[in-house]
């Protein structure tokens, strides 16, 4: 695929590596914010290619792993209703909730159906007027502008039975929380390319002042990723802590003007909890009042939900960087994709999962082996 | 294949199948004298006893079964028909057997059209008439409407296993050879390409095709052969995982090496989908000694269904039931199995 | 985190004022796609797709240019500025 095959290169990798091998004197800690990262990195075993001295942290930039339990229990509950097409993104249907999660709402009959584009739920409703349809709308800065066309189509449609279960996470308070836990060892960030894509990177600048960290913002193939790392090495070794773009072909400075628009437009800014993380001020989108007959919490009634979390899971403390998934005891034993205690073991970029697909026999063993 | 033959229950009496179409009375009679029985001409079928009479054979016998679910029912390249004749099929030819004959089990939904019944079952006999197989014997079941899916095939077939021919994968050995028969990813692409809410627009067409003639080149350049396997669901990634673990060997495989159409990869980067894990319904993954290998490659790839083969990877002594992947960009990656479908992300 | 693909634009169709959409090219497979974000998109841009949105014109000077830095990183073994690339 054009554009994206030249990123995948070997030669341009083996340069990179070299060059951050040469700059590279001691050791630096530096986070990947988004999980899509994540995933690039484990798919592509990009540790190999750098100095020993490099380590890798990964952040919670995976709307599977964040989405807040009674979310996703609130999903569960208004998916089984018989009056009810529940549309998601494919992510989200193994995520498990206190009871259950969505696949098993669908063997029991629930009409769950996977959509690529939340403009294909408002299809869906539009065909199936005798129904509610209710999208999961869940995401970062990146996906919650497409969301909210969906609100804003459904609303220019005049649907009345369209409605989202919205849960939106945004980047630049996390980065914050992160940073402002005490044990935390990240020196430097890559910023998620293609959040960035649509808000720019303006907002980036007063972290990086405030922390005293390089913020270097880049995309996902294996050249991207290796070129982010090597800017933020160069910025550390140097003694720099400055917002660097290293994907200028999708990112600006200013971001996508018209996306964010949209953004101010149909949510407002909220506290939001994120799963295993706790509350964060201000790092969440909620739907604005002016939408509010397109709130699905409004039209169901799931205000009383208890919520039950696996005691054994550290999924918390992997997403803020503080441990390794194989730091925990139940890695790959009672945790595990079959049956993850934790997001971050769902989803094909969530930290954990990552681990144990990519790196579980490292020590050649099948299933019991840890990192 | 030629439609614009009229199907043989005239649609005005019957456009849909109804219960009555499996109550064993006239409609059912019907429905196997005037279209299945027809279509499908076996003397075996015409005999109209409960089973098939076959004559005994001397050697030793493949026997499989296998029961088909696709949604859509037709895609670009086949329809269920097909894929149920083909996949038993290719499961006789990777025991090493020449399938013979095949049983039909039909599972129709009340209200199924009779149009789209008629087109399967023309496909099917197409498809068993290129295979060189015999459907001798057939039943059918209707289901009220919403406890199906349209239409659940059951194909069950026996076939008699070549002389000298021992498919056994716990027989595969380090420095043995891998070789896969083609591009991969091509039948779960098309079907993912007529799925609802999926769809999108492109060339690619299931590849689904009985694969006994590229099995009989195969055999025919070494009998050495330990492993024939059709990298169906899951793909080849599943099925070298499988492999593996019967061989308590490790895969090396090198990514590189591996075709893949830039369509299938079109497809599976938007929806963010592994080629790897992607089914396949026409291709074969072969293990045979490094000595053999350059001839079974040959023959691979004089034979029609196998022109794209390639030497994909290699058995190793290390990491025993992993397999690893070198990759495009030169590093090593597990491939491991998946915990259920994979389904299409945005993250 | 956000799967974001480059696909070329085939066709572009602005009938509704409130979705521009296009047809956009990802090697063969083509899909609908809104760019109702981008005002100034023409046919044969490449833009970045995520879950059926595009999200910016990709700047496919830059994208040669950093290419072509990267694979002379190897060649010249050049000492790195400050800026860089």
């Amino acid at each position: 695929m054009k554009y994206v095959d030249e990123f995948r290169d070997r030669e341009l990798v083996k340069n990179l590596s070299e060059g951050i091998h040469k700059i590279t004197t001691r050791e630096w800690c530096i986070m990947e914010i988004c999980g899509g990262q994540t995933h690039s990195i484990m798919r592509y075993s990009l540790e190999e290619f750098l100095p020993e001295e490099i380590r890798l942290v990964h952040g919670p930039g995976c709307p599977v792993c964040v989405t807040p339990l009674e979310i996703i229990d609130k999903a569960v509950r208004i998916a089984q209703r018989d009056d009810v097409i529940f549309t998601s993104y494919g992510d989200m249907l193994r995520v498990p909730g206190s009871e259950k999660d969505l696949l098993s709402v669908k063997a029991g009959g629930g009409d769950i159906r996977i959509i690529y584009s939340p403009l294909d739920a408002v299809k869906i409703a539009e065909d199936n007027p005798e129904k509610k349809v209710v999208f999961f709308a869940i995401g970062f800065e990146t996906t919650a502008p497409a969301n909210a066309m969906a609100v804003k189509e459904a609303d220019r449609r005049g649907l009345k039975n369209f409605s989202i279960l919205s849960s939106h996470v945004l980047v630049p308070p996390a980065m914050e929380a992160i940073l402002s836990v005490e044990e935390s060892r990240i020196q430097g960030f890559l910023a998620a390319g293609h959040v960035c894509t649509v808000m720019g990177y303006e907002e980036y600048l007063p972290i990086a002042e405030k922390y005293r960290i390089p913020i270097v913002v880049t995309g996902f193939e294996p050249v991207d990723i290796l070129k982010g790392i090597h800017q933020v090495v160069l910025q550390l070794e140097e003694g720099r802590h400055e917002v660097e773009n290293a994907y200028g072909r999708v990112v600006s400075l200013e971001g996508n003007i018209h996306a964010k628009k949209v953004l101010r437009e149909v949510y407002e800014v909220s506290d939001m909890k994120w799963r295993g993380i706790g509350n964060i001020p201000l790092s969440g989108f909620s739907l604005s009042g002016r939408y509010d007959e397109f709130n699905a919490e409004n039209i169901f009634d799931v205000g009383d939900i208890q919520q039950q979390e696996s005691p054994l899971c550290i999924a918390g403390e992997v997403l803020q960087g503080l441990k390794k998934p194989g730091d925990f005891p139940a890695f790959g034993k009672e945790c595990k994709p079959e049956h993850p205690l934790g997001a971050p073991m769902v989803s094909s970029e969530g930290a954990c999962s990552a681990y144990y697909r990519f790196k579980k026999s490292e020590t050649g063993s099948e299933t019991e082996s840890t990192i | 294949m030629d439609f614009t033959l009229n199907c043989p229950i005239p649609i005005s009496e019957y456009p849909y199948i109804t219960m009555a179409h499996g109550s064993g009375g006239r409609l059912s009679h019907q429905l196997i004298d005037k279209l299945f029985r027809p279509i499908f001409s076996d003397e075996q079928l015409d005999a109209g006893h409960d089973g098939a009479i076959l004559p005994t054979v001397s050697g030793r016998m493949a026997f499989t079964t296998d029961s088909f679910v696709v949604k859509p029912v037709f895609f670009p390249g086949g329809n269920i028909g097909d894929l149920a004749v083909n996949g038993t099929v290719n499961d006789l030819a990777c025991c090493g057997a020449k399938p013979e004959y095949l049983s039909v089990g039909m599972i129709l939904e009340e209200g199924l059209a009779m149009e789209d019944l008629w087109k399967i079952v023309l496909t099917m006999k197409q498809a068993a008439d290129l295979a060189g197989v015999r459907i001798v014997t057939g039943d059918t079941k209707v289901v009220d409407h919403g406890s199906g899916d349209q239409i659940f095939i059951n194909t069950s077939g026996v076939g008699c296993v070549r002389e000298g021919v021992n498919i056994d994968p716990s027989a595969c050995k380090p420095g043995d050879v891998v070789i896969l028969s083609g591009f991969i990813g091509d039948h779960g692409v098309a079907i993912m390409s007529a799925r609802e809410g999926l769809e999108f627009q492109t060339s690619i067409e299931s590849d689904s095709a009985a694969l006994n003639g590229l099995v009989d080149a195969i055999l025919d350049a070494s009998l050495n052969v330990s492993v024939l396997r059709d990298p169906t669901r899951g793909g080849v990634a599943t099925t070298l995982n499988e492999i593996s673990k019967s061989a308590h060997a490790g895969i090396v495989l090198d990514e590189t090496s591996i075709p893949v159409r830039p369509e299938v990869m079109g497809a599976c980067e938007v929806l963010g989908l592994d080629p790897m894990y992607i089914a396949n319904e026409g291709k074969i993954l072969v293990i045979v000694p490094d000595d053999d290998s350059e001839k079974v490659l040959r023959a691979m790839q004089n034979h029609p269904h196998g022109k794209d083969s390639v030497i994909i990877g290699q058995l190793t002594e290390e990491h025993p039931s992993v397999v690893r992947m070198t990759t495009s960009i030169g590093s090593s990656r597990i491939i491991d199995m998946l915990t259920g479908e994979q389904l299409p992300r945005i993250c | 985190m956000c799967l974001a693909v480059p696909g070329k634009v085939l066709s572009i169709d602005d009938s509704n004022a409130g979705l521009k959409m296009a047809k956009v090219d990802f090697a063969g497979v083509v899909k609908e796609v809104s760019v109702q974000w981008l005002p100034e998109v023409e046919v044969g841009n490449y833009v970045l797709i995520h879950v059926g949105m595009a999200l910016n014109i990709l700047d496919e000077e830059d994208a040669l240019e950093t290419l072509k830095l990267l694979k002379e990183m190897g060649e010249f073994d050049a000492e790195l500025g400050k800026d860089g690339w």
